[in-house]
């Protein structure tokens, strides 16, 4: 190594030149690395600060305060001729029934003031739960049954301890004479935090306690349902005519441009479109999540042809070559090879796709999605909402127990998005083949 | 070499140019060889005579160098046309200037023999010698130029070697005829006169390698050839 | 289809003809004869005036060094370059008889009678059979699913590969070795029993066993198939190929018996390529 052609001319040799260096060349390499760490460990401690805020917030959404009543379903009240007939039951005073109980649970209560406070502690929806339990089964009329009703928003604030005693009275909903009652239903085991069913299961309300995610859930669904069906088999065929069989020339050019371009458009101009062309022209429904499936696949088919052309070329030539050379066709050579080749990769651009698709929210107020509606949908032509505009619907609610939910709503949303996204990773493992 | 481009790779041309100059120094050698030889037989020198028949180990040693190195050219550049014409020609070439070699040999051991009985006058055997000397050198330049008209020269030549080598038999024939103490001398000399002619046929093979080497074709079968001494015979005894 | 067949018995006739031919005076007959072939891409002219026959049931080696328009040529003979869209072809190139670049050759049918093989073994994704089956189907030669499996086999037999993978049919094809995989890209290619195999430097990625195996089965095949491979070896087209062809700058230099190209070629610049002078 000392030999004079490594040697230069302060007579070191490269050996020496190189060791001189190599510390340099290590801590650079060190340094690099430690950044990619920082940066990694800063993005997800945001994400995990993101998420346990939300979750914390809207952990309690999960649960609801409910009172136990003893509440007597009297004959002379809902069914005065005794006839049974189920219009007539279903006409009856229930908020009534719940007032006699409460008045007959706390009998000391007189003015006219704090009964009003009194009866609003039960949630103002309790009266339709027990006309549906009557409507369910009817025998219970002329019975005293134990029944568990949800609270308002506002008891269910204060006995989550959101809502502190020491603030003053002036400055709290809740006053001090309820939250004497709350505590005296408490002692007695008759004021529970029970897990909140009926968030999964109804669809939205005006009162925080009985509002539910569930219509969203559906209306999602169904949206991205109609998004998928029309996006995925358009994007895909556009992208194999573009990258297989259209010529390269000014206007494929000029189509691929264009696509590059609408990738970039702001969602809130692809939902003006839905609105003058679906609902002004078409006359489609309004609030459909036919609509909003036909508006979402617009503003998803770019990313599904860029993607779906990524693929596509990504697959080897010679795979090609080898299917031309023993006389396929143009058609039989993309069929049998290149789109099974290039299938996981156009799946992955999708679900990307779908995932934007399920976050979007401006382009669907356009089109009325952002309606308050209370029945679940059952078709893509019922009006309907979706989870993120449900999100934004309920974080501009003015009441206090809307902000947990909210955070429940997204938590619902981010576990919609893992679903679809391990949907995507399984898919994928499925079709991927090796070459 | 004919070539005036070289090889991509240079150690390939270098080797090839050392095959060049093993084939220069052998041909070299041999024409000392055969000069030292003649002298030998026409001084009546058997010590200069015994130097030659030593000198022809070193023929050999050359010949198997040549023979080792269109091995290894053959094995590790695996030539192609021009080259392939080129290394082949060279083992040829070695093989010649080998036989070349012990002719000489075979001349000068006939020195040493012929020192021992009277001396017969052969002034063509001188001649002759020096004709085939010629054709050696020319030829090997030839070779070493790539020139196919001074080789095809050379290959025309050996058809005057091949006369004076008749004359010469008829000389010879005449001095044994005239007195039978000359048979011996006579039949040496004959046998050295061969040898010179063979030499010179050696000559012309080369020649003909060379024009093989660097045309890629062959000289034509018949080439233009002296009268055959076994007719001479038959002459001097009809 | 119909059209197919027409052609395949037409050729069928040629192929009795050329064989009386061959046992009569054992003069090779010209298969495929290209006239003034020129190619461009774009602006750029990739071959120029080709004049080129080659002869059945030989193997014709064209050489040269990179850009010199050898791989363009042989894509042309099977209309491979029909796939860029800026390549463009004139002159004409008649196989048996018929101009393979006339509008009544449909080029499906076409590269049923001329098969490829390329640079890199690309076999199918998919299993060993279902390399060799894919032609034979898509083009309807077997009836049934014991002919296809008949197909299948005699190709694998045939391309040398049958021993060592008879047991794994249903195993992936890329799953074999380099060389392995190759010959199933012949027995691929031999399946639809084309007239003419290309070959695209079939063993510039092989080691040098395996290489000779695919040159054996060249050897082989050259009974019943007429060859055209294209390589960098000079090695490997003297030893496979019984014509050969020099390419120089889209030109076609000199095309002649393997053995003078090899030995004394008459164009100069065959003669320093062949021999190293010029890269």
């Amino acid at each position: 190594m000392t030999e004079s052609i490594l040697q230069d001319r302060t007579g070191r040799n490269t050996a020496d030149r190189v060791q001189a260096g190599l510390k340099r060349r290590y801590a650079a390499e060190r340094r690099f690395r430690i950044y990619g760490l920082i940066s990694i460990l800063t993005a997800m401690g945001f994400l995990a600060a993101l998420l346990t805020s939300i979750a914390g917030n809207g952990y309690g959404a999960f649960l609801q305060t409910h009172v136990r009543l003893d509440i007597l379903f009297s004959k002379a009240d809902l069914d005065p001729g005794g006839t049974g007939d189920p219009a007539v039951l279903r006409q009856g005073d229930y908020d009534a029934l719940i007032k006699d109980a409460l008045a007959h649970r706390f009998p000391d209560v007189t003015s006219r003031a704090d009964k009003r406070k009194l009866n609003g502690m039960i949630s103002a929806s309790a009266g339709f739960d027990l006309a549906q339990m009557v409507a369910d089964e009817p025998e219970i009329v002329g019975t005293t049954q134990r029944i568990w009703l949800p609270a308002t928003g506002d008891i269910d604030v204060f006995v989550k301890g959101n809502v502190s005693e020491k603030v003053p009275e002036t400055e709290r909903r809740i006053k001090d004479v309820e939250i004497g009652w709350v505590k005296a239903l408490q002692s007695t085991g008759d004021l529970e935090l029970k897990f909140n069913t009926r968030f999964f299961t109804s669809g939205d309300s005006r009162n925080p306690e009985v509002a539910g995610i569930w219509g969203a859930v559906v209306g999602s669904l169904f949206t991205l349902i109609i998004t998928l069906a029309l996006a995925f088999p358009l994007g895909v065929m556009a992208a194999v005519y573009l990258e297989e069989f259209a010529p390269k020339n000014r206007w494929t050019d000029l189509v691929e441009v264009n696509i590059n371009n609408l990738a970039a458009v702001p969602s809130i101009v692809f939902g003006l479109l839905g609105l003058a062309v679906f609902l002004n022209f078409f006359h489609l429904p309004r609030s459909a999540p036919l609509v909003g499936g036909m508006v979402l696949a617009l503003i998803t088919l770019p990313t599904i042809i860029i993607a779906s052309r990524a693929a596509l070329k990504a697959v080897p030539p010679s795979i090609r070559e080898a299917a031309l050379g023993v006389g396929a066709s143009r058609m039989q050579t993309v069929t049998h090879h290149v789109l099974p080749l290039a299938m996981p990769g156009m799946l992955t651009g999708t679900i990307i796709g779908m995932a934007h698709a399920l976050g979007e929210t401006a382009p669907l107020l356009m089109i009325g999605m952002v309606a308050f509606i209370v029945d679940i949908p059952t078709s893509p032509l019922d009006p309907a909402t979706v989870l993120p505009v449900q999100v934004y619907l309920w974080a501009d609610s003015a009441e206090r127990a809307f902000v947990e939910r909210t955070s429940a709503a997204i938590l619902v949303l981010i576990a919609f998005l893992i679903c679809m996204n391990l949907l995507a990773i399984i898919l994928r493992k499925r079709f991927e083949r090796r070459w | 070499m004919a070539n005036p481009s070289e090889h991509i790779v240079k150690s390939y041309d270098e080797e090839l140019k050392h095959l060049n100059s093993l084939i220069g120094r052998m041909g070299g050698l041999v024409e000392t060889q055969l000069d030292g030889a003649i002298q030998a037989v026409l001084r009546r020198a058997p010590e200069s005579a015994e130097v030659i028949v030593k000198g022809d180990a070193q023929v050999d040693a050359l010949e198997t160098e040549v023979g080792a190195l269109v091995v290894r050219l053959l094995a590790l550049r695996q030539p192609m046309a021009v080259d392939l014409r080129h290394i082949v020609s060279a083992l040829k070439i070695a093989a010649d200037l080998e036989r070349f070699g012990d002719h000489a040999k075979s001349i000068a051991k006939r020195a040493i023999a012929i020192s021992q009985v009277p001396r017969i006058p052969a002034p063509g055997l001188d001649r002759m010698a020096r004709m085939v000397q010629a054709m050696i050198k020319d030829v090997l330049d030839a070779y070493l130029e790539g020139d196919t008209n001074k080789a095809v020269k050379v290959w025309r030549r050996d058809a005057e070697v091949d006369q004076l080598y008749n004359s010469l038999f008829r000389e010879l024939l005449t001095y044994m005829m005239e007195d039978p103490r000359n048979i011996t001398g006579c039949a040496h000399l004959l046998f050295i006169a061969k040898n010179v002619e063979r030499m010179g046929d050696h000559a012309t093979n080369i020649a003909e390698t060379v024009h093989y080497q660097v045309k890629g074709t062959k000289l034509p079968d018949d080439r233009p050839k002296g009268d055959d001494p076994s007719f001479t015979i038959a002459e001097g005894q009809g | 289809m119909t059209r197919h067949l027409e052609l395949k018995t037409a050729v069928m006739d040629k192929k009795t003809e050329d064989r009386s031919e061959a046992a009569l005076g054992n003069i090779p007959s010209t298969k495929i004869s290209a006239r003034n072939v020129n190619v461009f891409y774009g602006d750029k002219q990739a071959l120029m005036d080709v004049n080129l026959d080659v002869n059945a049931r030989e193997v014709t080696a064209l050489i040269g060094p990179s850009g010199c328009g050898k791989s363009t040529f042989l894509r042309c003979l099977n209309r491979m370059n029909d796939v860029i869209d800026i390549c463009r072809v004139s002159g004409e190139i008649v196989l048996d008889g018929r101009d393979i670049y006339d509008r009544s050759i449909d080029v499906v049918q076409l590269r049923a009678l001329v098969g490829m093989v390329f640079q890199k073994p690309n076999p199918f994704p998919k299993s060993i059979f279902e390399n060799v089956a894919y032609g034979p189907r898509i083009h309807g030669l077997a009836n049934n699913g014991e002919e296809l499996d008949e197909i299948v086999m005699s190709s694998l037999e045939r391309a040398g590969l049958l021993n060592e993978v008879k047991d794994r049919l249903a195993e992936p094809g890329t799953g074999l070795s380099g060389g392995q995989q190759q010959r199933l890209c012949i027995a691929r290619a031999i399946a639809v029993s084309p007239e003419v195999i290309l070959m695209d430097e079939p063993c510039s990625a092989l080691d040098p066993i395996a290489t000779a195996r695919i040159e054996e089965l060249i050897d082989e095949l050259r009974a019943n198939f007429t060859i055209v491979i294209v390589t960098h070896s000079m090695q490997q087209a003297a030893r496979v190929s019984q014509r050969t062809a020099f390419f120089h700058l889209g030109s076609l230099v000199e095309v002649g018996d393997t053995v003078d190209i090899f030995t004394n070629p008459s164009d100069k610049r065959t003669q320093d390529y062949i021999t190293g002078r010029f890269g």
